[in-house]
């Protein structure tokens, strides 16, 4: 196969491609479910399900939480048979020497993910729950990306001879707020894997106040007060002041995004594609926001959680593929001529 | 001679003052409306554990009788580690009936066993959460008449949680003592904390969501009283 020969579009590849991203992203709705319903150390054992082979575990005994936790893990299951056949295929089939790469790094991070979660079980480690839900979201973010790379629109801009471009400022306040979604996520997930239910209960205050008390005697009314009919672990000060840390940092992403938009309108036009991205990212981000709130004010009902968790995550894609397609715009562009781009132009160009 | 010997001591040891352990006893009263618990509403979704109950349980942080007596209230001595007899103590059970533990609130020796049973047709998973190093965790699954679970537990700890995932509603508190003078109290309030030696101690009666209460207490000849009252807030 000739490295350098433009690429085909492969149409089947293409939509298992979003096959596979779309699996994950029920994979993740189904994880989010596991720990709205404190289900996650259901099932003690791993990789057998009490004692059971994995495919084998009897429906009938499928209660509780066990539902939760062994649906998950067949559907993983599911996922890494799909993203094995994707990367075979993509290895096979893609002439493009990167996405090669992409499709072993996917096959690598699938495993590990799988592995990850069985040793969260396994250990009974709470931190490597966060470890699992971060590396959840970023291998979502990959087989986005994997089906935006064999989508007909990413090889026909990568055949352009040029295009118009994204400015360098625009481009890196998009990325900067990516990134910062990213951390919010992390903070997200370290909130949901302390398995403490929520830190703070009130909103748009916090403990009655603007800023709430995190004193040792604060923090042992919050527990007192607090009547919990689920098996949650009580509150920490370091808990309540995350929490804090998350509504804010939401207010920054949500003024990032939109001065996204109002900065793609300005320099993009309205037709542009990116710009209405950068809209339809707007929307997620009020979403996300309202779910949020929305999570608070039902005291953490498990469905509203786990929206939270998966409008998060297309907000985190989103971003991504955002800056991926700006970035590759601005390497097809004149001016990248005089633009370091590594790798990512490579990418781009088709090389 | 030997015969006058014989009766000195005998009157002697009659009529010398003799330390002899004695329990302390006394009630733990709640004053005013207890918050309210909470239904268990999740266990509405679970028709095996529903068909075990006429109504929808509800959560028992507080309870309190008619006239206020207030039950589960774990009551200690203060600075007695170091005399645990937890190895020889008869095991405390820990039961899971009708989707609930029971009881909520248990007290024991470091090192004495805790026996874990399951009366329900149901799988549980045991889940016991400690956060003292040194104790370790467990998560253990247990068919519906499956054996008993033994566990133990080496270093003090206060409310160390029990939790069943399968039935996130599940949870019980499990206190260690490094020393047998502790109790809980009944749904009567009552409690008795047996075999203390004569001293001065401080008692102290716990409770998760109610708070902490502390007093002073002599043992001396017979049974020293202790009460204690908490007031809603």
């Amino acid at each position: 196969m000739n490295a350098n020969a433009p690429v085909k579009i492969n149409r089947p590849l293409h939509w298992f491609a979003v096959a596979t991203a779309v699996a994950t992203f029920l994979l993740l709705g189904a994880g989010g479910l596991v720990t709205s319903h404190e289900a996650g150390m259901s099932v003690p054992d791993w990789p057998n399900s009490y004692g059971y082979n994995m495919f084998a575990f009897p429906i009938s005994k499928w209660t509780g939480g066990i539902f939760y936790e062994h649906t998950h893990r067949l559907w993983a299951s599911v996922v890494g048979l799909m993203t094995t056949v994707l990367a075979i295929w993509i290895c096979v089939k893609d002439s493009r020497k990167w996405m090669k790469w992409l499709g072993v790094i996917a096959f690598l991070l699938v495993i590990a993910q799988g592995v990850l979660g069985g040793l969260r079980v396994t250990m009974k480690m709470d931190s490597l729950g966060i470890f699992h839900g971060v590396i959840a979201q970023t291998f979502f973010v990959l087989t986005c990306a994997i089906a935006l790379f064999t989508s007909r629109f990413w090889i026909e801009l990568a055949a352009k001879q040029k295009t118009f471009s994204v400015p360098r400022g625009l481009r890196n306040h998009v990325l900067f707020v990516t990134i910062l979604i990213f951390l919010q996520l992390i903070l997200g997930a370290t909130m949901r894997h302390q398995h403490a239910g929520l830190a703070i209960s009130d909103f748009p205050l916090a403990h009655e106040k603007i800023w709430p008390d995190t004193n040792p005697d604060a923090i042992t009314r919050y527990n007192q007060e607090r009547m919990e009919a689920t098996n949650v672990n009580p509150i920490t000060a370091f808990q309540v002041v995350l929490q804090m840390f998350h509504r804010i940092v939401a207010l920054v992403i949500f003024a990032g995004v939109a001065a996204a938009v109002g900065l793609s309108v300005k320099r993009l036009g309205k037709k542009d594609s990116l710009t209405k991205l950068s809209i339809f990212w707007l929307a997620l981000i009020i979403l996300q926001i309202a779910l949020g709130i929305a999570t608070i004010w039902t005291n953490k009902a498990a469905d509203v959680a786990t929206a939270h968790v998966l409008v998060g995550a297309l907000s985190l894609v989103t971003g991504a593929l955002w800056c991926i397609i700006a970035f590759a715009r601005a390497a097809k562009s004149p001016a990248a001529q005089n633009e370091t781009f590594g790798a990512f132009g490579t990418f781009a160009a088709n090389k | 001679m030997k015969v006058f010997s014989n009766l000195l001591l005998v009157v002697i040891l009659v009529t010398m003052p003799i330390a002899r352990a004695a329990d302390i006893v006394g009630t733990v009263t709640y004053k005013g409306t207890p918050p309210a618990e909470i239904p268990l509403t999740q266990m509405e979704d679970n028709a095996d554990c529903m068909a075990m109950h006429t109504n929808t349980p509800t959560t028992h942080h507080y309870v309190v009788g008619p006239n206020g007596e207030f039950g589960n209230v774990t009551v200690y001595l203060q600075g007695m580690d170091g005399k645990s007899t937890g190895a020889s103590a008869a095991p405390a059970v820990l039961d899971q009936k009708g989707c609930l533990y029971n009881p909520t609130i248990l007290a024991v020796q470091t090192g004495q066993k805790i026996i874990v049973k399951n009366s329900d047709d149901c799988i549980h998973n045991v889940h016991a959460i400690p956060k003292v190093a040194g104790n370790p965790e467990y998560n253990d699954p247990q068919q519906p008449g499956g054996a008993d679970l033994t566990y133990s537990f080496p270093k003090p700890e206060m409310f160390l949680k029990f939790q069943c995932d399968v039935h996130p509603w599940m949870f019980a508190w499990v206190s260690v003592f490094d020393h047998p003078y502790f109790c809980v109290s009944g749904t009567d309030g009552k409690f008795t904390i047996k075999n203390v030696p004569p001293g001065k101690y401080t008692i102290v009666a716990a409770h998760r969501k109610a708070g902490t209460q502390t007093a002073d207490v002599e043992v001396k000849d017979g049974n020293a009283t202790v009460n204690f009252t908490f007031e809603a807030k």
